[in-house]
């Protein structure tokens, strides 16, 4: 199949970026975007040229590496999806695909579609843990969870931190990708002593990364490759200002 | 290094009170004193990870590295099946004991007791550890924690996430590092790639990083080095490994002295999705619990076309129910592997390319019903039908065996102390625990074993008993290493040849999976050490590395990370020459029973093989440290 790709080039975080064409006519629908990306690749390797700069790395959907933007949407236009596990049988033969890295302000352009995701890890720094130190743990089963407990505190941390919530919200919020760390510790016996902290903390993390707030529009969890639900944003919400209260 | 004799360093005493004795012998640093050593600790993934968090917490002074864009992404992460500990939950007869023999069983006899004994020991306080970080192992209705049998168990051991229980670990091992960072209490660099290790007076004092988004080298002092750099499946092109997974760090380690154990044995994984095409970049495994309800089978008839559901009772072969009676599907993964691939080599292979067979969850769906089936497997289904379009509801998953994991690695004594003096090697970069073969939720299981429990417990001892003059990055040796790493990158960009470096690649993992796969013999191998020096001197004169040095260059680093390959590759095979015996992964075909079964030999091969490096093209030296068997006796590993 051929495929017409328009590709944001930006050499640098400092240099101006645009978009290139280029035809992609030995396409093949077994194909994942990513090994067009390389098919792409070796052919300007060959001829030369740079490469396009992509992150990627366990290529089955887990590692959180890879993402951009497709034709607008983050990871592409199937639902629960990273743009590592998109095939090419989902486009059209002769379709034009743009594609364009995250766009926001706490996650620069480093090259092409390659973002700098840290403020991501500044936020968990801030307090996405559960202070204990190794060796001053209790017996496991010391604490029985409710299974329906432990089941959603699963859905939450099942977050691949890709970033993709960020990129499809029109404010470049990070309050999923917060809120599901947030869900996750909240909901389990072992993260309940220090919940009121770690909201507040990860908030103002948020905050100072430069990520913008929520206004309810949902977008994230529509592109959100895992799935992670919009009640995490509530949770968050309700941590955050029980923390505010009983400060 | 000639005549060097490898002292695993195995304390005195029975084999249960090994660990505890040793942790008394060590000695022990002041704890106001800890802040006055610093480590550097390479890799952030399970065993990295866990091992910067935990040294940190002990008030040492922690840098880590990594080559991701966050500690989130090693490898560790994509491991999905799980983690065993010998918690004996389900009352089925489980034991710090039988997790132990089970171990080294499934090892083929070709790993150190006291070490796996330790690892056995230990794993009980992992799941401890972990469950208090909040991850969220699945639960019986009870609030308890749930078990499941895995790999080739006959307990059910494994403690899981639903299928990513990997992801869990990790992203517990990472926020307790986070937490240590946010603390100022380790200096993370993630997006910096190990080039060189140090070594000065024979220690090893730091190391050399190349800055991934600015292409600048800087050196890093420390008084002690750890290296975390997972293993070398890669070497293979195909494999389930990550991209970025390489040998980089551990051979540069090798270049300058740290032996290499083991290098030929290469665990197959047995349930990988099969090979689409030529565009194909790398393998997905579908965790190997679904053995657990799946059944494995081809046609009875070679070249059958017939849609799996056409195919009658009677003419399906479950060959590995027939050949395996005890354990059937559930036999360990090198078995698994090898049956596979000599049922597709008969012509009884399926699929477009006849290089697969099939893994049935027919029957398990009409005894519990879809959505039992669906609530244990649903996500793996669901990646299934992404990659392959199909849906294995319908019709059954087409398997095939894939480079997965590999046992080999850096040798290191019971400390986890590598021949280097300062030098440690953890999780899948070292070679020890798991033999020939590892078993099933056993790699999770050991990096966090060696991260959070063993290191922190022997690193003090090297730390408080060496008197070392102070050594800074000012020192010439750095100077020296940072130019060699410099030199590497220069001559890589300087090529300016017509063929990527994937191409390359490909060509190597073709030679390593056709000649040193999952059965090899002498000719084929002579063949493959025949070809390497000669697509090594290809890569230098025609690989073409576009871009410069000084920013964000992928396939400089690809090409890096390649060029070792070329030369590592050499060192996997002349170790599968030398072992004249078939050992788990390693199976000579010339050294197999009537019912092709492999043969070990114990008489001649119960050793460790540690290979010495002479430069590149050179024979490597081989040094061995004889396996002593106090407690088990090794015996023919029979799964009939």
């Amino acid at each position: 199949m051929t495929l017409h790709l328009e590709i944001w080039r930006q050499p640098g975080p400092e240099a101006g970026g645009g978009f290139v064409s280029y035809e992609m006519d030995d396409a093949v629908p077994d194909m994942s975007f990513l090994e067009l990306l390389d098919v792409l690749n070796e052919r300007l390797e060959r001829a030369g040229e740079e490469p396009v700069a992509f992150e990627h790395d366990c290529r089955e959907g887990i590692c959180g590496s890879c993402g951009f933007l497709i034709n607008g949407r983050a990871h592409g236009p199937l639902r629960g999806v990273t743009a590592c596990q998109l095939h090419l049988r989902h486009f059209e033969d002769g379709e034009r695909i743009v594609l364009e890295p995250w766009r926001a302000r706490a996650f620069p352009v480093v090259k092409d579609l390659v973002v700098d995701r840290s403020a991501f890890d500044r936020v968990i720094q801030a307090g996405g843990f559960v202070s204990v130190n190794t060796g001053s743990a209790p017996e496991a089963n010391a604490l029985p969870v409710p299974r329906a407990d432990s089941d959603r505190a699963m859905d939450a941390a099942a977050c691949i931190g890709c970033g993709a919530c960020v990129a499809s919200c029109k404010n470049a919020a990070a309050m999923l990708f917060a809120g599901a760390k947030v869900t996750q510790l909240a909901l389990l016996p072992q993260g309940a002593p220090e919940r009121r902290r770690r909201a507040a903390a990860m908030v103002e993390a948020m905050d100072a990364a430069g990520f913008g707030n929520c206004t309810n529009e949902r977008e994230c969890e529509g592109d959100c490759p895992k799935d992670i639900t919009f009640a995490n944003i509530a949770r968050l919400n309700r941590e955050y200002l029980a923390a505010k209260l009983t400060r | 290094m000639a005549g060097i004799a490898l002292d695993g360093k195995v304390p005195a005493g029975a084999l249960g009170e090994k660990w505890s004795r040793h942790r008394f012998d060590v000695t022990l640093v002041n704890p106001a004193n800890k802040r006055h050593y610093s480590v550097i600790v390479v890799g952030s993934g399970l065993a990295g990870a866990s091992a910067a968090a935990s040294l940190a917490e002990l008030g040492y002074e922690v840098s880590c590295f990594c080559i991701q864009d966050s500690p989130r992404r090693a490898h560790s992460i994509a491991a999905q099946g799980g983690i065993n500990a010998a918690k004996n939950y389900p009352n089925d007869g489980d034991s710090v004991y039988r997790l132990f023999y089970d171990t080294i069983k499934g090892g083929d006899y070709r790993s150190r007791e006291a070490n796996v004994y330790r690892l056995a020991e230990v794993s009980n306080a992992i799941i401890d550890q972990c469950v208090a970080q909040g991850v969220p192992f699945a639960r019986e209705y009870s609030g308890l924690l749930a078990n499941r049998s895995f790999g080739g168990a006959q307990v059910s051991r494994t403690f899981y996430a639903r299928g990513q229980t990997g992801q869990q670990l990790l992203l517990g091992a990472y926020s307790a590092l986070s937490r240590q960072i946010g603390l100022g209490a380790v200096t993370m660099h993630p997006r910096h790639e190990m080039l060189e290790l140090v070594v000065i007076d024979g220690v090893a004092r730091g190391i050399v990083t190349r800055d991934l988004v600015t292409g600048r080298l800087h050196s890093h002092a420390a008084d002690a080095v750890v290296l975390a750099t997972g293993g070398y499946g890669n070497l293979y092109y195909l494999s389930t490994n990550a991209m970025a997974s390489n040998v980089t760090a551990t051979w540069r380690a090798h270049k300058r002295g740290a032996l290499f154990a083991n290098p030929c044995f290469v665990q197959i994984h047995p349930t990988c999705i099969p090979v689409s095409g030529a565009h194909q970049s790398k393998l997905t495994l579908m965790s190997e619990s679904l053995r657990n309800d799946g059944r494995v089978w081809v046609p009875r008839t070679q070249g059958d076309t017939r849609a799996p559901a056409g195919i009658p009772e009677a003419e399906r072969n479950y060959y590995l129910e027939e050949r395996y009676p005890a354990f059937g599907n559930l036999v360990p993964r090198d078995v698994a592997s090898r049956a596979a691939k000599e049922v597709c080599d008969r012509g009884y292979g399926v699929g477009a390319t006849g290089q697969a067979v099939y893994l049935d969850l027919r029957d398990a769906i009409d005894r519990v019903g879809r959505t039992a089936v669906e609530q244990k497997y649903g996500n793996l289904f669901q990646m299934y039908e992404q990659i392959t379009g199909e849906d294995a509801y319908q019709t059954p998953m087409r398997i095939y065996p894939a480079v997965h994991y590999t046992m080999g690695g850096l040798w290191v004594d019971y400390n986890l102390m590598s021949t280097v003096p300062g030098l440690f090697v953890l999780g899948e970069a070292n070679f020890s625990d798991h033999g020939a073969n590892r078993l099933g939720a056993s790699a999770l299981m050991q990096g966090l074993a060696d991260g959070y429990f063993v290191l922190p417990a022997t690193i003090g001892s090297y730390l408080a008993e060496g008197a070392r003059a102070p050594a800074g990055t000012d020192h010439a040796a750095f100077r020296a290493a940072e130019q060699d790493a410099e030199q590497r990158s220069r001559r890589l960009l300087e090529v300016s040849g017509n063929q990527p470096v994937d191409h390359f690649h490909r060509e190597l993992g073709r030679i390593m999976w056709d000649r040193c796969g999952m059965s090899r013999n002498a000719d084929g191998l002579r063949e493959a050490a025949a070809r390497i020096p000669e697509l090594r001197e290809r890569f230098w004169r025609e690989v073409n590395v576009p871009g410069s040095g000084g920013d964000l260059n992928q396939p400089l680093e690809r090409a890096g990370r390649v060029a070792d390959f070329l030369e590592f590759a050499e060192v996997v095979i002349q170790d599968a020459l030398a072992r004249n015996e078939s050992c788990g992964s390693h199976f000579r075909e010339e050294h197999q029973s009537e019912d092709n079964e492999a043969l070990r030999n114990d008489a001649d091969y119960a050793y460790v093989a540690a290979w010495e490096h002479r430069g590149v093209g050179e024979p490597a030296v081989l040094h061995r440290e004889p396996l002593e068997f106090e407690e088990v006796h090794p015996t023919v590993r029979s799964y009939k």
